[in-house]
């Protein structure tokens, strides 16, 4: 019984671990085998799985994309195109609905947060263990292939997002404005402290909770995907096959969830109060 | 969970693909979903306008027609005011032939019969001549006589 649950705590700790590239304590360089020789490797180590799946998706996103944009034919849209023109039109109408103002980088970055996050939020549905056991074929030992449920991907984007809410607030309202915006609400210049602290909270608020929203979702998905993958292997189907039909709302909702709020922080970035 | 690099990275890969679809994907594909509904709206507006033609020339079409039903009518009824004429004018022209032509007829049946009365008149009077002659058996002299005869035959 207790070897049992040892296996299996293993195995999950062996699926939350990423592939981890970085120098150790002792001043070589190389991948971190387990937790603790990860944590060790501190900030200057990089996830080779997170980077390779994330990257790679984006890529297969944008040369899809492309491929259709090149021969883009008014008349006679072909089959891909015409899946590409869905997807544009969506985007285009959501942030039509919601930004009012001119703006050319919106309407392309919230494309491209969807569908990137759809694609590497899909990931999910590949069963768990396949991809990691090729890896482990191959001699890799570590391989978590949704991007999605590392907390650096997600944090990376909200931060990104972040800097464009921060660039846009100054570029629109002026430093004094965007200083002020933050410092003389909601209850004028006598409590200026006092301000700035509550929309300084409000304004962190945005990227974090933006990481955080999209990183539990996926990683308690996973999660349960893997725990799953513990039972017996006759019952699986009766519970990861259910898990995995809801998982599909998750998926896109998640990647919904992220585009919305990124085109109204961006908004609220553009708008004068 | 470590934060890590891997932070950074996505973030630039991110700031790249942003960067990528900004430039290479997003303004072909809108530009092609302008251009289509702006075509969608023209198509229909030209529909519009060609029913509008349409509609004008069925009315044009209309109105000449009945048009050249009224000049046709107009035609027909000066044809045969015209026509009318023309037989009131043959029926004139015939009447005047004919009374012409009878009084011509008249006329010579005037003069055969005076010719015909001068005709029997010359025969009757050698006809009393000769039937004188016989009953006074001689000869008359026609010289002597002529005078009388003469006066005979005018009495006829």
């Amino acid at each position: 019984m207790a070897s049992e649950n040892l296996t299996a705590s293993s195995y999950i700790q062996h699926h939350l671990q990423n592939l981890t590239f970085g120098q150790h304590p002792d001043g070589s360089w190389g991948i971190a085998h387990g937790a603790e020789e990860a944590a060790a490797m501190g900030f200057w180590a990089i996830h080779l799985d997170t980077m390779l799946f994330s990257i790679g998706l984006g890529i297969l996103f944008l040369w899809l994309f492309r491929k259709a944009a090149k021969k883009v034919s008014v008349d006679t849209p072909s089959g891909l195109q015409n899946f590409v023109e869905l997807m544009v039109e969506f985007v285009d109408k959501s942030v039509k609905e919601t930004f009012h103002g001119k703006n050319k980088v919106i309407a392309p970055l919230a494309l491209t947060i969807f569908v990137w996050v759809f694609l590497m939020n899909t990931m999910d549905l590949v069963p768990v263990d396949f991809l990691p056991h090729l890896a482990s074929l191959l001699g890799v030992p570590y391989f978590r292939v949704v991007p999605t449920t590392d907390l650096n991907a997600t944090l990376g984007m909200s931060i990104s997002v972040f800097a464009l809410i921060i660039y846009y607030s100054i570029k629109v309202k002026g430093v004094s404005g965007f200083v002020g915006e933050l410092t003389l609400q909601p209850f004028g210049k006598w409590m200026i402290p006092f301000n700035l602290l509550l929309e300084g909270v409000g304004l962190l608020a945005k990227p974090v909770s933006l990481a955080l929203r999209l990183f539990g979702n996926l990683y308690a998905g996973e999660l349960i995907f893997i725990l799953i993958a513990i039972l017996p292997w006759g019952i699986q189907w009766a519970l990861s096959v259910p898990w995995a039909i809801f998982h599909i709302l998750v998926i896109v909702l998640q990647a919904f969830i992220f585009m919305m709020l990124t085109i109204v922080y961006l908004s609220m970035a553009h708008e004068d109060h | 969970m470590n934060i890590n690099l891997t932070l950074i990275g996505q973030a630039i890969s991110f700031a790249i693909f942003v960067w990528f679809c900004m430039k290479y994907v997003w303004p072909p594909v809108i530009a092609a979903l302008d251009e289509r509904s702006k075509k969608i709206a023209d198509g229909l507006e030209a529909a519009n306008r060609a029913s509008r033609d349409l509609e004008l020339a069925q009315e044009k079409a209309t109105q000449t027609l009945r048009e050249s039903k009224e000049q046709a009518a107009e035609i027909i009824e000066q044809a045969n005011k015209r026509a009318n004429q023309i037989i009131d004018e043959a029926k004139e022209q015939a009447l005047a032939d004919g009374k012409r032509l009878r009084d011509a007829a008249q006329a010579e049946i005037e003069q055969d019969v005076v010719r015909a009365k001068e005709a029997l008149r010359t025969q009757v009077s050698a006809l009393a001549l000769t039937g004188a002659e016989k009953i006074l058996g001689a000869s008359v002299d026609e010289k002597a006589h002529s005078e009388i005869v003469e006066q005979l035959a005018k009495e006829l």
